[in-house]
């Protein structure tokens, strides 16, 4: 049924009510909702920023939370930057996007951006709002994910389609409290943080910084019911002594795909919970929630899930739905939806029996534990050795994270001189500098050959 | 071959790649307080298949995940029994 779509979010937290009671906890701090509704994180000065393209650039959690709150419905767009994407990219984000503001808990962005007027400080002292809002814009969401080149890809979203998954007419009981272990500052996280705040739930985050078991433990102090992180945040989460200390009621798998011997091990280790595992992307919204335990998805799922619109097409799967986003901002992108309007989520499904399993991407892109990580961005980096002719990155099958990332290399004729240790130590020095952990490969194998498909492109295998 | 040894072995040589300060790896160590982040555990899986030829994470489908460093060892003995 197709649900009223939420004005703002603020407008949303008053009607979902209960504010006093409701709170959102990270690490450090725990702040009661009905301050971040009634109250500014922005030294009042949020009506500056109306109508404008703010960009918010927090490191912590529970600031993007409340520049969220006071924000949407105010600002004309708002760009979310994740913490873990190198501030480098701020300056093409920000041009992008048209940003003419930044809102942050740092002192300063230190790089300069063109085209940015206000720097407003976001802190967790929380001064009395100067104006009552009255929700002029319908504020474009900007979500920030990973594209080929290591540039990030700038997708368009609004509260509706964001929020088109959750059901709003059923107000959770007070005592409902969410967590996740994704940062909100990414689809899979924002889908929680929305989730809690328009159902009339409390929060918990996690932080990047804080020991898995320490979150766990906070989690379950806190009484976290509802918890949602990818098949490798549960496994990092069941080595650890503390997964005890929580008894969730609901257990969410997203951003990878989910084994038939992780559901069964939180089913086991969980035993009064739900155990779900969900498709969402970025670009194509939430799809589907199997909650049969099984892995795979019912092919009966993908003809009818009411709201979502699914086909198989030249063995990837596409989606149409009012969830989907509306657009890159990035004028190199391609369109993000063909001329019907399906988003081509490039996820190589095969039909085996009556379910639908995942069998990796016709792109070639690698998921590192949740990470897309594009092969091209790092075979790049590798091609910069000056010893080096050509190099394929490909995946290799990790129990703990679900995909590593490891590199053919074809060498140019070294000079006698130069050993392979020494290349192989300097290509491993190269990609540490240049990109993010999960990216450098684990290993590296020096082979005479790459097959060359007759476009001349790289011959990538699915997964 | 020993697999307790093979497995200190490879702790080690994840931990120096990595930059990482690896604790004193005795068996009441809890694994997330190694020193070796997800991302280098997850590489030491993939080590230790090569070398001792089992991966207990995928083979071994109803078995609980270790949670210390002993777990581990005896995760691995049994896989490669």
């Amino acid at each position: 049924m197709q649900q009223p779509s939420p004005s703002s979010l603020s407008h949303a937290l008053n009607t979902a009510g209960n504010l006093a009671d409701r709170f959102v906890s990270g690490a450090e701090a725990k702040i009661a909702l009905s301050n971040f509704v009634k109250g500014s994180a922005l030294d009042g000065r949020g009506h500056e920023l109306c109508g404008r393209s703010v960009l918010i650039a927090t490191i912590d959690q529970l600031m993007a939370v409340a520049a969220l709150i006071e924000l949407d419905g105010v600002a004309r767009r708002i760009v979310l930057y994740p913490p873990d994407l190198s501030l480098e990219h701020l300056p093409f984000v920000a041009r992008s996007a048209a940003v003419d503001a930044i809102v942050s808990d740092r002192a300063t962005i230190g790089i300069e951006t063109p085209g940015v007027t206000s720097f407003i400080h976001c802190h967790e002292r929380i001064v009395p709002r100067v104006s009552d809002r009255n929700v002029p814009h319908q504020t474009e969401w900007i979500l920030l994910t990973s594209g080929t080149t290591g540039t990030p890809k700038l997708v368009a979203h609004t509260l509706t389609s964001l929020a088109g998954a959750i059901e709003k007419n059923n107000l959770a009981p007070a005592t409902l409290v969410w967590s996740t272990f994704y940062d909100i500052r990414r689809y899979g996280g924002l889908q929680i943080f929305l989730r809690a705040m328009l159902t009339g739930a409390s929060l918990v985050l996690s932080s990047a910084q804080e020991p898995v078991g320490e979150f766990l433990a906070r989690a379950g102090a806190l009484g976290v019911t509802h918890i949602s992180g990818t098949p490798s945040h549960w496994r990092r989460a069941l080595m650890s002594a503390s997964a005890h200390l929580m008894a969730p009621e609901y257990v969410r798998l997203s951003g990878e795909i989910a084994d038939q011997a992780l559901l069964d091990q939180l089913q086991a280790f969980y035993p009064q919970a739900s155990v779900s595992h969900a498709f969402a992307s970025t670009e194509a919204g939430v799809a589907f929630d199997v909650k049969d335990t099984m892995s795979g998805v019912p092919s009966a799922m993908i003809q009818h899930t009411p709201g979502v619109e699914m086909k198989i097409e030249d063995g990837t799967l596409r989606i149409r739905s009012d969830r989907t986003a509306s657009c890159y901002l990035n004028h190199e992108c391609r369109p993000l939806k063909d001329k019907d309007g399906f988003v081509d989520t490039g996820d190589v499904l095969e039909l085996r029996g009556d379910r639908y399993h995942f069998i990796g991407r016709r792109d070639g892109v690698i998921n590192v534990g949740g990470l897309k990580v594009h092969p091209e961005e790092i075979e790049e980096v590798i091609n910069r050795h000056p010893h080096v002719r050509m190099s394929l990155v490909r995946t290799r099958k990790n129990p703990l994270m679900g995909a590593l990332v490891v590199a053919d290399v074809v060498l140019r004729t070294a000079p006698i001189s130069i050993d392979n240790c020494t290349i192989h130590r300097d290509i491993l020095s190269l990609c540490r500098e240049s990109l993010s952990a999960h990216k450098v490969p684990v290993s590296i194998n020096f082979v005479s050959a790459l097959a060359v498909a007759e476009t001349g492109k790289l011959i990538r295998r699915h997964a | 071959m020993n697999v307790r040894s093979e497995v200190v072995t490879q702790f080690k040589q994840v931990a120096q790649e990595q930059g990482k300060r690896l604790a004193p790896l005795t068996d009441d160590l809890e694994l997330l307080n190694s020193g070796l982040d997800s991302l280098c555990l997850a590489i030491l899986v993939n080590r230790l298949e090569d070398a001792l030829g089992v991966d207990p994470f995928t083979a071994s489908e109803d078995a609980l995940f270790p949670v210390t460093f002993g777990d581990f060892v005896s995760f691995y003995e049994h896989a490669a029994a």
